[in-house]
């Protein structure tokens, strides 16, 4: 006599534990964290064609040695004050009201021996080659503080909100093209106000 | 004989697990699309340092990595105990870091090659010496775009 009812069911039962085991692995391989870091454009090797005569009073010299400690502008400072130093030279403005690189927003003492304004101000980073790695981290870090305070500053008084914050946001992947347009214009014209020009001489072999 | 069979008292029903698979398979396919895999085995202590003004690394397919770091316990004797550059699971010379980044930007895609980043860890124990040597290696062939990977913190416990 023939079966009369159709093939009989397959027994899912054991389907969930085949659904966990796959999930299990997934669970452990996962790494959802990314990595964050400071950002850095190193110069081209090719010097450029036409030299730059740069003044002297335009560039804050920062020399870090192989022991850690730090030589800005002729004279030792300690790492924590790095930042507020470096902040007066950048925000010094001293170019007198008139000329064509006066600075309009700065706050600083517009001292004449300094920088004459943010779009000049150099700052030039030499390290030794026994320089330990997390001080010169520290250091950088120090130095892209000062420019982000002071763009935080900038962007506090005509947008009314952080720089940083505007840079994640215009940098997040998810944030809608229509904002991203919006920001686009805002992040340009904070950086233009204060460029960030950080020099990497060669390492000193001595 | 009744038409309404009496319920037998005291027994609860059991709970149903016939959907179980189904809320599984949804956390399974989560994980599946967020997983990314290890590429790469550590060979070096990679202790980064911490930094403060730190920028996320958004969009893991245009980033090379490239580790430092002393090498560890099981690779000690051969290598010694000077920091070493490890690419891609092989220890390597600073000579090499040329090749490496060429070699690896050909792998990707056109558009891609000219947006890439190339993410230095290094342990916070490394001398600056032998990074300038990959910064100058990084010039050489044009990969300008770098990022010092840290962890985030108070930059000035790096130095205590």
């Amino acid at each position: 006599m023939p079966r009369r009812a159709g093939a009989p069911e397959v027994n899912a039962g054991s389907m969930a534990d085949i659904a966990f085991l796959l999930l299990i692995f997934f669970l452990v391989t996962t790494t959802i964290e990314t990595d964050a870091g400071l950002d850095r454009m190193l110069p081209p090797i090719e010097p450029p064609e036409t030299d730059v005569i740069i003044k002297q009073k335009n560039i804050f010299q920062v020399n870090i040695n192989k022991n850690g400690q730090l030589l800005a502008d002729d004279e030792l400072v300690n790492l924590k004050d790095l930042r507020t130093k470096a902040m007066a030279f950048l925000d010094n403005g001293g170019a007198p009201s008139g000329s064509p690189d006066y600075c309009s927003y700065c706050k600083g003492k517009r001292d004449a021996s300094s920088s004459d304004s943010p779009a000049k101000a150099i700052i030039s980073l030499k390290n030794d080659r026994e320089t330990k790695y997390a001080t010169y981290i520290t250091v950088q870090n120090e130095l892209v503080g000062a420019y982000n305070e002071l763009r935080n500053r900038e962007a506090k008084r005509l947008y009314g909100r952080d720089f940083t914050d505007m840079e994640a946001e215009y940098l997040n992947p998810e944030t809608a093209a229509s904002a991203k347009e919006d920001l686009k214009e805002k992040v340009k014209r904070i950086q233009e106000l204060f460029p960030q020009k950080l020099s990497e001489a060669e390492t000193s072999t001595n | 004989m009744s038409k309404f069979a009496k319920k037998k008292d005291g027994d609860l029903p059991a709970v149903s697990t016939a959907s179980l698979p189904d809320i599984v398979f949804m956390l399974l396919f989560f994980f599946m699309t967020v997983t990314v895999m290890k590429d790469s085995s550590l060979k070096v202590e990679n202790v980064l340092p911490n930094a403060s003004e730190i920028k996320k690394l958004e969009k893991k397919d245009r980033v090379i990595y490239i580790y430092v770091g002393k090498p560890t316990q099981e690779y000690e004797k051969v290598f010694g105990t000077e920091p070493k550059i490890q690419l891609n699971d092989k220890f390597a010379k600073p000579a090499e870091v040329g090749d490496y980044i060429l070699g690896e930007r050909a792998k990707k895609a056109q558009e891609l090659q000219n947006v890439l980043t190339t993410a230095l860890k290094v342990d916070k124990n490394a001398n600056m010496g032998l990074i300038s040597d990959i910064k100058h290696e990084l010039r050489k062939v044009n990969a300008l775009k770098v990022n010092y990977t840290t962890y985030e913190g108070d930059a000035f416990r790096n130095i205590q």
